[in-house]
């Protein structure tokens, strides 16, 4: 038992490593590159409200929709042994919802956003359902289940607005978007530290994180030990789909309006990179949120990082993939056994006197 | 293996099972759309560019049919495509040959195909993450190469283009009174070539078989003595091949790179090898399948344009909506027979 124990937390940590050696490695490279780059001020934005402003901010800012979803998606990934490649079409159809019904008011109030916030919800998810109900009861790869959604949920979202891309003007949606009055820290920022919470006391309060490792494991001896795997994949997708809808609430407030073809664009694509990244194996089992969301700021921070050089929006994409391919490489099992045979021969008795104070 | 032992137990393999369905749901559908609503659908003319259209997504679809039987995916391979395109076009317009562009457009793919198939099959990473990387670089590579559209102007390769068969008798006569043959481009050649020798590859070859078998159960392949990583490495690599293949099979159709040429092809094209009965989990599939998997999807898409729905939506809207069909009609298939094997 001892041994298992020490295995399990030895796995843990090692599954942190790669995205925090990734990102210590992107601190570096831009600390050498331009010291400035870390520079945080403070400056005022339109309505004079002091906030906080710097590239670290923006970082931290921009990877919120992507940390969102990339929660949900650690939990989909670790039940269903596979992804939802859904999630942008998703959060299209969320915003274009949330729109809809801040558009059916006359007027826009703390009251209409909720009711539009928790609309958009509710039709989230109704569609993580279709995908989890598809996957689940029907037992279809999730990949292809959420291929069915990805064809065609941008084209709903298109069809939910009547073809147009409206645009909402309140200081409500600015709140969301950007700032609140008096703090200066981003709220879309604050909202995934608040779904980050919410994630830890479902964990904390519930069985739902070990449920959802055996189911990934092994579904069989799941359901042999009273685990109903059917429902913990529908759960964990109807979870991914309350994440969408956050992450498509706070992508419409952020630019006042639904652009259903550009709204997260590919972001699919970045969710499951950072839920890989995070370490955690995309063939199910044993996952960890915290993994996934330090993925996220990594893929965020590689970006702002080639936009800082000076780096075209479009050509981004081709330095990204030799990042993550040379992330992927010092991760492989294959270089991971090689380089640790390596350490262990160096640093022997360095690791038996950490593995006595473990014990 | 699966000839060996299925033959006396049941009449169909999972795959000929599925392949036969969606024939059979394409060829209804076809007549129902002749029948209903006429026009275009009555000419040989409607199959042949149905074929010209797609002739590049049918060629990437048969690779990617090999590295989902295989267990795997590649979802590099719209991405690839573009690049090609954009690279022979830039090559073609600074004073190339044809023939040298040709390799190049190969040699694009091949290492493509190198580069993946050694990163999945050595150093054993996720083939998701690794294709997806290459996607991601192959975009980037072409935008870096030119974003602005770029037009082929080059004579010998023009010439290329425009040569196309022509079939007199399966034309039509047109409202004027004359005999409008129809034409079949140089690349649906060409993607006919690919359909047939990954046929053969697959039903014949002994490396077709051992594909089937590192599908269906990577551990037991092993035991049988395949080499599972070489077999995976040579997947892929076919995978990439044919996507150059298929970039310039799509020069030929356009005729200029841009840097949003066969944007969702890769999703189109597993979309195809899933209508033609490939399974994701591997193990299943057949190339012919995937042919009429193609076909389906151009269709439906042709019969919602020509019936009056004209809104941007509906197209993907029935996209999804059969392909909806197609996943659920296939799990019930495979779940009833599987049941009827158990009892």
């Amino acid at each position: 038992m001892k041994k298992i124990t020490k295995k399990l937390f030895q796995g843990s940590l090692s599954q942190l490593t790669i995205p925090l050696i990734a990102i210590a490695l992107l601190l570096i490279f831009n600390l050498i590159r331009d010291p400035g780059f870390f520079s945080i001020g403070i400056s005022h934005n339109n309505d004079g409200n002091a906030v906080l402003a710097g590239n670290l901010i923006s970082i931290i800012n921009g990877a919120s929709e992507l940390a969102v979803l990339a929660m949900g998606m650690t939990l989909v990934t670790a039940a269903c042994k596979g992804q939802d490649i859904s999630v942008g079409a998703a959060a299209a159809i969320a915003g274009s919802v949330f729109v809809k019904v801040l558009k059916a008011g006359s007027s826009i109030s703390g009251l209409t956003v909720l009711l539009a916030f928790l609309s958009a919800c509710v039709v989230a998810m109704l569609f993580g359902t279709f995908n989890g109900i598809l996957v689940s009861v029907f037992k279809i790869q999730p990949m292809i289940a959420t291929l069915i959604l990805y064809t065609c949920g941008r084209s709903i979202a298109y069809w939910i607005n009547g073809g147009a891309t409206p645009t909402v003007s309140s200081h409500i949606i600015t709140a969301i978007g950007s700032f609140i009055p008096g703090i200066p820290i981003p709220t879309p920022v604050l909202i995934v530290l608040f779904v980050a919470i919410l994630f830890r006391l479902l964990f904390h309060f519930t069985s739902l994180e070990l449920f959802t490792q055996s189911v990934g494991i092994n579904q069989s001896a799941a359901r042999l030990n009273g685990i109903n795997p059917t429902f913990i994949k529908l759960l964990s997708f109807i979870i991914l789909g309350v994440c969408v809808a956050v992450a498509g609430t706070i992508g419409v407030s952020r630019l006042g309006l639904i652009n259903h073809e550009t709204l997260l664009l590919d972001v699919e694509m970045d969710t499951i990179l950072a839920v890989a990244i995070g370490g955690n194996s995309l063939g199910g089992g044993k996952f960890k949120i915290s993994g996934s969301i330090i993925g996220a700021y990594v893929i965020q921070m590689l970006t702002i990082t080639l936009y800082a050089m000076k780096v075209s929006s479009t050509d981004v994409k081709a330095y990204k993939a030799i990042v993550i391919v040379i992330l992927v490489v010092i991760g492989s099992p294959v270089v991971k056994a090689r380089l640790s045979k390596l350490i262990n021969s160096i640093f022997s008795k360095k690791k038996e006197t950490v593995k006595g104070v473990q014990g | 293996m699966k000839n060996l032992f299925g033959k006396r137990r049941e009449p169909l393999t999972d795959t000929q099972l599925l392949m036969t369905i969606t024939i059979g749901i394409f060829a209804v559908m076809y007549i129902l759309a002749m029948a209903l609503l006429g026009g275009g659908f009555l000419h040989t003319q409607q199959i042949f560019d149905m074929l010209n259209d797609n002739a590049s997504l049918i060629i990437v679809s048969c690779g990617l049919t090999i590295v989902m039987i295989g267990g795997g995916i590649d979802i590099s391979v719209g991405a690839v495509t573009s690049l090609v395109v954009m690279s022979c076009v830039l090559y073609l317009n600074n004073g190339g040959n044809v023939f040298v562009s040709i390799l190049l457009a190969l040699g694009i793919g091949l290492g493509f195909g190198l580069v993946q198939g050694f990163l999945i099959s050595v150093l054993d990473i996720q083939p998701f993450i690794v294709t997806l990387a290459g996607m991601f670089f192959a975009r980037g590579m072409t935008t870096i190469l030119s974003v602005n559209p770029q037009k082929v102007d080059h004579e010998a390769f023009n010439r290329l283009r425009d040569a196309k068969v022509e079939i007199p008798w399966l034309g039509y006569v047109a409202k004027n009174g004359n005999l409008v043959p129809a034409r079949l481009e140089i690349g649906v050649i060409v993607a006919a070539v690919v359909v047939i020798v990954i046929f053969i590859l697959l039903k014949y070859l002994k490396l077709g078989r051992n594909f089937y078998a590192m599908g269906g159960n990577q551990s037991s392949a092993l035991m049988l003595g395949i080499n599972v990583k070489k077999t995976r490495f040579l997947s892929y690599l076919i995978s990439g091949v044919l996507s150059g293949i298929s970039g310039y099979v799509f020069m030929m159709h356009t005729g200029a790179g841009n840097a949003t040429n066969a944007a969702g092809m890769e999703m189109n094209a597993i979309a195809s090898s899933i209508i033609g009965g490939t399974l994701l989990t591997g193990g299943v599939g057949n190339v012919i399948g995937t042919l009429f998997g193609t076909l389906t999807l151009t269709t439906i898409k042709k019969i919602v344009v020509s019936s009056g729905l004209n809104d941007p939506w509906w197209q993907s809207i029935t996209t999804g909506g059969m392909l909806c069909f197609f996943i659920l009609l296939q799990s019930v298939v495979l779940s009833k027979r599987s049941k009827k094997k158990k009892s």
